[in-house]
């Protein structure tokens, strides 16, 4: 039994080994086609002209997942400091199920939201196409608040309360303290957290899809249409062959490298989280 | 209370302020929440109709049945292969490996990544693996194996936890009175972590449920069930949040793209609230028996 019970342990290796392998082996070849600095720094993507740069997409993804931290992680760091710091005891549970439900919220749902609501709303502010950059930022940053909070806020009821205690003893106010003394000593929960929210970000597609315009252009600002690595993909695999799939798989691969730096960042913080 | 915060805003304006933007986000994140569910189901519940729910899909009628049960049978086979798995590989690292040994970190590591992975590259990976390179072609099957490893590493993990919040005392206890350590993990530890490995297991299923870049791939996205052809696993079909990604960038049903989205938040939010009931059971009855090792 101990050798079945190792073995299902083991699935999760081979799984891996097996995303890495395909995807790998799937994507390598057309970058070598295409040529590395070709297809990682090209401009243009036009599949019917034989150009695939992927440039466009990687800052994309970059610009979108930027926008998504910056109006995301300021209000995710507030309700994790409210959570654990400011929440009334009876609010709590009703507080942390709300949390949680966002986080169980299918992106597909928070797509349509964004279509419907967010799109609309911003055609009517700018006067022009509503779907934006800054369209899929501002969603994005609603998607990853509970993933950040989740992470934040038991790395800040991590910190002894001796911290906090010591600096009201200093005559500090309860918001100094909490700010300037326990938001410090939980930094490392606090970039873990970050960076996992930018994971999700960067990977997630429904909800981008439908709401950011995909444009294969370069992006050309906040008030533009853009175009992400995930969406090139979802976009045009349907109907894509030969090295055009081809291309559309290395782009994945060129995400999953992305992710997978990512990953490592978040394992090193934890472990120094664990060693604090 | 208003004494206080007059006194704060007196001699401390900067810590009042702090104060109120704490408060003000709190606010803020609990109305976008409400606002978001409330829009989509009143915009949204007047659209549903008996026909929606026709055992036929037809271009004069949008049903969501057929996507519907295809979620069902993604759900079900999905959850057939990674429950067990999750559990087996959960116990196993709870129960019987050395803490730090290099399989341990290997599988850890490897975990850690399967869930970092965005939907979007398993759903590439499915179509790479089991649609081509096994050739299952766009089918049910092929988008419940790809969901498998998806919501494997919840599985575990989630047990995992379950497992190790059982007392040592129970397994002690079950030595004591001469069981094995098999019949040990299977009549006294697993029953005791139930609660906790359900709530994963829920938790997983709300994954399922909503997961679209996934599916659309390894699943294909054919709206009808052909006749007789419902439990065949190599057809391809299109589940729930499929069917409503399809429906809102066709933008020709978006009435019933509404319906559908609200049939979606309310699978999702009874499987939320399931999976919370659990987890706050497990949590009373470990409560409960600390109190009763006091006694």
């Amino acid at each position: 039994m101990r050798v079945l019970f190792l073995a299902a342990a083991c699935t999760s290796v081979l799984a891996v080994a097996l995303i890495c392998v395909f995807l790998f082996a799937n994507g390598i070849p057309a970058m070598l086609e295409i040529g590395l600095p070709d297809f990682l720094f090209g401009q243009k993507w036009k599949p019917t002209n034989d150009l695939y740069g992927i440039l466009p997409f990687i800052l994309g993804s970059v610009y979108v997942t930027a926008g998504s931290v910056v109006i995301g992680v300021p209000l995710a760091l507030l309700t994790a400091v409210f959570l654990a710091f400011y929440c009334p005891k009876r609010l709590y549970p009703a507080l942390k199920a709300m949390i949680n439900l966002m986080a169980g919220i299918p992106s597909v749902v928070y797509g349509f939201f964004g279509l419907i609501l967010i799109v609309p709303l911003m055609r009517e502010l700018t006067g022009r196409d509503g779907s934006t950059m800054l369209t899929a930022s501002i969603l994005l940053g609603i998607m990853i608040l509970p993933t950040v909070t989740g992470v934040v806020e038991p790395a800040l009821r991590s910190v002894p309360p001796q911290y906090y205690e010591g600096s009201l003893a200093l005559g500090a106010t309860h918001e100094r303290s909490v700010f300037f003394t326990v938001l410090p000593a939980a930094r490392s929960g606090v970039i873990a957290g970050i960076v996992l929210g930018i994971g999700r970000s960067i990977g997630e597609t429904m909800a981008v899809i439908m709401v950011a315009g995909n444009q294969t252009w370069m992006p050309q600002g906040l008030l533009k249409g853009v175009r992400t690595m995930t969406t090139n993909i979802v976009m045009e695999m349907g109907y894509a062959a030969d090295l055009h799939r081809e291309a559309l798989i290395a782009t994945g691969v060129v995400l999953f490298v992305f992710i997978l730096i990512i990953n490592l960042c978040v394992s090193a913080l934890k472990r120094r989280t664990a060693y604090e | 209370m208003s004494k206080r915060i007059r006194n704060l805003w007196k001699n401390h304006p900067l810590s009042a302020l702090v104060s109120l933007l704490v408060w003000g986000a709190a606010l803020l994140v609990t109305a976008l929440l409400v606002f978001l569910v409330g829009f989509i189901a009143v915009k949204g519940v007047r659209h549903l109709s008996p026909e929606l729910f026709a055992l036929n899909y037809t271009t004069d009628n949008v049903s969501l049945m057929p996507a519907l049960l295809n979620t069902l049978i993604i759900t079900v086979i999905a959850l057939l292969i990674a429950v067990p798995l999750g559990i087996f590989a959960a116990v196993y690292l709870a129960e019987y490996a050395k803490k730090g040994s290099r399989i341990v970190r290997l599988i850890r590591v490897t975990t850690e990544t399967l869930q970092g992975i965005p939907s979007i590259l398993y759903g590439l990976f499915g179509l790479l693996f089991f649609s081509t390179a096994l050739k299952w072609g766009y089918s049910l099957l092929a988008g419940s194996v790809t969901l498998v490893i998806m919501i494997l590493p919840l599985v575990i993990r989630t047990t995992e936890e379950a497992l190790l919040g059982v007392p040592d005392a129970y397994r002690e206890a079950s030595f004591g009175l001469g069981a094995g350590k098999l019949r040990t993990i299977f009549c006294v530890v697993l029953p005791a972590a139930i609660p906790g490995i359900l709530s994963g297991v829920i938790l997983a299923t709300g994954r399922i449920v909503g997961e679209t870049a996934a599916l659309l791939y390894p699943a294909g996205t054919v709206a009808n069930i052909g006749k007789g052809k419902l439990l065949n696993l190599f057809r391809s079909g299109r589940s729930l949040a499929v069917h409503m990604y399809v429906l809102s960038t066709e933008g020709l049903y978006m009435e019933q793209a509404y319906a559908t989205a609200v049939v979606l938040l309310v699978l999702v939010l009874i499987l939320n609230a399931v999976s919370t009931f659990c987890a706050r059971r497990l949590m009373k009855r470990q409560g409960q028996s600390e109190r009763s090792e006091l006694f």
